[in-house]
């Protein structure tokens, strides 16, 4: 099963979310993360969705969100050169003798230290799925107390780009 | 100039070519209610909220034009919601319009509070709340536009009752603007070629139609694609009157209860042609073994269709009409075919037949129905045995004309449906072909039927079962009849105490007689039909099975 990034240009309606996330559970499509926020255009919002399955799967996926009237634009950037990033935030327990070990990990991996407290530190740490998997797996041993992760977001790089066509109108698929 | 929003809906309503709504009543839509009440629409008060959503889905199916229906907040709203999932699942353009609680007590469990947009998201093309005044013209523009264009659907509007009792300065919405929404209508120029080419070197060519084709308005140049082609014409349950059933090329239903010769036809053929179609399960039986020796040709309006139940091979996606248009063409007329004459020969070898034993047999009934009204009556129907009956015995010539609940399967659409017709089409003759189970589910509305002079028949086929679900115990569970039996009220006095006409036919002779009758009287009628009790619709395909495997 091939796991595919889909960059979805939404309008930025109450209850698009909604819409979206229903498509998915009623068809019974696995969402592996969801990520959304604004754009450059406050009009519209972008989600950045990573989805399990095979190409069928995901032509099923793509042409049903294409249904959806919020829906604008739909990027499937898997097989394009894109940055892609997640941001995590992890509480580990520690004790003073530790924390230099910890905080020589978080070093290793550009994570900061966001917050201190008695026994525990609050490290924050961005990157894609395999540094945030690799980064989390060192810290394990020392008991994380709390973790989230925001969800992959994706950028096309270069000059390419997924924003809105010239005359704002979703693309066409066949 | 000022106005409240109550007035601005009609008003937009109005502008939408709206004539009727099918509603009902209650605290949230008073102000709409008001508003009707000196407006230019007719408004038909039905007595279920039900009966309002089928009724429109029956005026969209009969006219093309989207149905309208209203209802008030909470249960007002949850008893539109069959009636919206109905039109869904059949693609019926419709605009359902609800009340809702003010906008200052959403989301706080009010009284009469229904989450009315997040109970329907699965079951709308798109809905809306509005939350503002001076958002409501747009929102009915759009809606309507949504409705009616591409692959149609219902889109639902909720109005707080603040929105509609607000007073705003009203302004023109100007054109719909929607980026996220622009049906794609021509088909691309390669794949009509692809698809030419494939036609050409097909040598039995196949065509399964359905209720696409209806919602495209493109039966007349389906009827041309099938004469050049000398191809057979399977239609789906949705697609009867699409391609006239009449017709040498016309081959019936394909599928489940499709005939013999439609469903040898489907797996012989090496080319099939869906058009306007969803390749549904009733219909393919056993996926794998769906038209196994053919290659797919596809055209739907809808991409999604493409592709998601079977491997098409190869796809045309736009409007039905335009694309069979690009597609006739190009295409040069068959002189001669054998696989039409192996499929005519088909046709006489197994046709669709009943055993004649002098009583009152259900197929008899329907193909009397025709007879007497000469194949001219529009015919909705109930869900069940009866439903497939009509299917089979009542021949359909002319789209829009047969008017079933296909995907969802909803017992109760038809005598509202019938309503929603019969508005529709004042001057012809409206049959709504029923079970006696079914019939309960919506018989209130003979009231409305009675209340606005609509003289809607009511054909009763009364076999003291959930037949449909009895013939599956027969075949499938041994016999055992659980709950299946029905001891009904004695309908002819229920019509009369409605202020309908009942009739009752224990009798074959008394079949034609009666239906005569019925068809002079200017009024609702009911004519209750004591049938054969434990007639099985045949042929039929054991679910699972692959269409060969026909019993009966
Ligand atoms: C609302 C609803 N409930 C249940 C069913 C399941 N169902 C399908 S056919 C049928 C029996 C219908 O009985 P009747 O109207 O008497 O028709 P018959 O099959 O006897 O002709 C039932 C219960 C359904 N289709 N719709
Ligand atoms: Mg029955």
């Amino acid at each position: 099963m091939m796991r595919h990034t889909l960059a979805v240009l939404v309008e930025n309606n109450p209850g698009v979310l909604a819409r979206v996330a229903g498509l998915f559970s009623r068809r019974g499509f696995n969402i592996d993360s969801l990520a959304v926020g604004r754009t450059e255009n406050p009009a519209v919002s972008r989600m950045t969705i990573v989805v399990e399955g095979d190409a069928r799967v995901l032509e099923q996926v793509t042409k049903q969100l294409h249904k959806l009237v919020d829906v604008i634009k739909i990027s499937d950037v898997t097989a394009e050169e894109y940055v892609d990033r997640e941001l995590v935030l992890i509480k580990v327990s520690v004790d003073p003798a530790h924390r230099g070990e910890v905080m020589q990990i978080a070093d290793i991996f550009r994570a900061r230290i966001v917050d201190l407290g008695r026994r525990t530190l609050t490290l924050e740490c961005t990157g894609n799925d395999g540094k945030i998997n690799a980064f989390e797996e060192s810290l394990r041993p020392y008991g994380i107390k709390e973790l989230v992760r925001t969800g992959k977001i994706a950028m096309l790089r270069g000059a390419r780009f997924t924003g809105l066509q010239d005359n704002g109108t979703k693309e066409e698929v066949q | 100039m000022q106005k409240r929003g109550a007035e601005i809906l009609v008003e937009c309503l109005l502008a939408e070519g709206v004539d009727t709504i099918f509603g009902y009543p209650g605290g949230a839509v008073l102000p709409i209610y008001d508003a009707l009440y000196d407006a230019d629409i007719r408004h038909i008060l039905t007595r279920h909220e039900q009966g309002a959503a089928h009724a429109a889905d029956g005026y969209a199916r009969a006219t093309g034009k989207p149905g309208v229906c209203l209802a008030t907040s909470g249960p007002g709203a949850t008893n539109l919601v069959t009636g919206i999932a109905n039109a869904y699942m059949d693609s019926v353009p419709m605009v359902a319009i609800t009340g809702q609680v003010p906008t200052s007590m959403l989301g706080r469990d009010s009284f009469q509070e229904a989450d009315i947009t997040g109970i329907t998201l699965p079951i709308t093309k798109h809905n809306y709340i509005v939350k503002h005044v001076d958002d409501l013209a747009r929102t009915v523009r759009e809606a309507f536009y949504i409705a009616s264009t591409g692959r149609p659907g219902p889109v639902l509007i909720d109005i707080p009752r603040d929105v509609s009792g607000a007073v705003t300065e009203y302004r023109d919405s100007g054109p719909v603007r929607l980026p996220g929404y622009c049906p794609k209508t021509e088909p691309d120029p390669q794949q009509v070629v692809r698809a030419v080419r494939a036609i050409e070197e097909s040598e039995r060519p196949l065509i399964y139609a359905g209720g696409g084709v209806i919602n495209a308005g493109a039966h007349e140049e389906l009827l041309r694609l099938a004469e050049m082609l000398l191809a057979p014409v399977a239609t789906t349950l949705m697609g009867l009157g699409g391609f006239p059933g009449d017709h040498p090329l016309s081959v019936g239903m394909l599928g489940m209860h499709g005939s013999k010769y439609a469903n040898y036809a489907v797996c012989e053929c090496d080319l099939l042609i869906g058009i306007g179609v969803r390749f549904d399960d009733r219909v393919t039986g056993k996926l794998e073994e769906f038209a196994p020796g053919a290659t797919v040709i596809h055209i739907d309006i809808d991409p999604a269709e493409i592709g998601k139940n079977i491997g098409v091979d190869i796809p045309v996606v736009g409007d039905v009409r335009r694309s069979l248009q690009r597609l006739i063409e190009q295409l040069q007329p068959r002189l001669a075919s054998r696989w039409r004459d192996k499929i005519m020969q088909w046709k006489k070898e197994f046709p669709i037949q009943f055993e004649d034993n002098g009583r009152v047999k259900p197929q008899e009934v329907i193909r009397e129905i025709y007879n007497v009204t000469r194949g001219n009556a529009r015919i909705t129907t109930e869900v069940g045995q009866h439903q497939m009956w009509a299917a089979h015995y009542y021949t359909f010539t002319k789209p829009r004309t047969f008017i079933s609940s296909g995907g969802l399967g909803t017992m109760g659409f038809g005598l509202p449906a019938a309503i929603g017709v019969q508005v529709a089409c004042p001057g012809e003759t409206v049959i709504d072909i029923a079970g006696d189970g079914s019939i309960q589910m919506n018989i209130q509305e003979l009231c409305t039927a009675v209340n606005y002079d609509l003289p809607v028949k009511i054909a009763i086929m009364n076999n003291g079962y959930l037949g449909m679900v009895r013939q599956w115990q027969e075949l499938f569970f041994n016999r055992r009849y659980s709950y299946t039996e029905l001891d009904n009220p004695d309908f002819v006095n229920l019509a009369e105490a409605y202020g309908a006409v009942g009739m009752r036919v224990t009798k074959k002779a008394e079949i034609r007689p009666a239906l005569e009758e019925a068809l002079r009287i200017p009024k609702p009628v009911v004519i209750d039909f004591l049938i054969e009790r434990e007639e099985n619709v045949l042929p039929m395909v054991p679910p699972g099975e692959p269409i060969s495997k026909m019993l009966g």
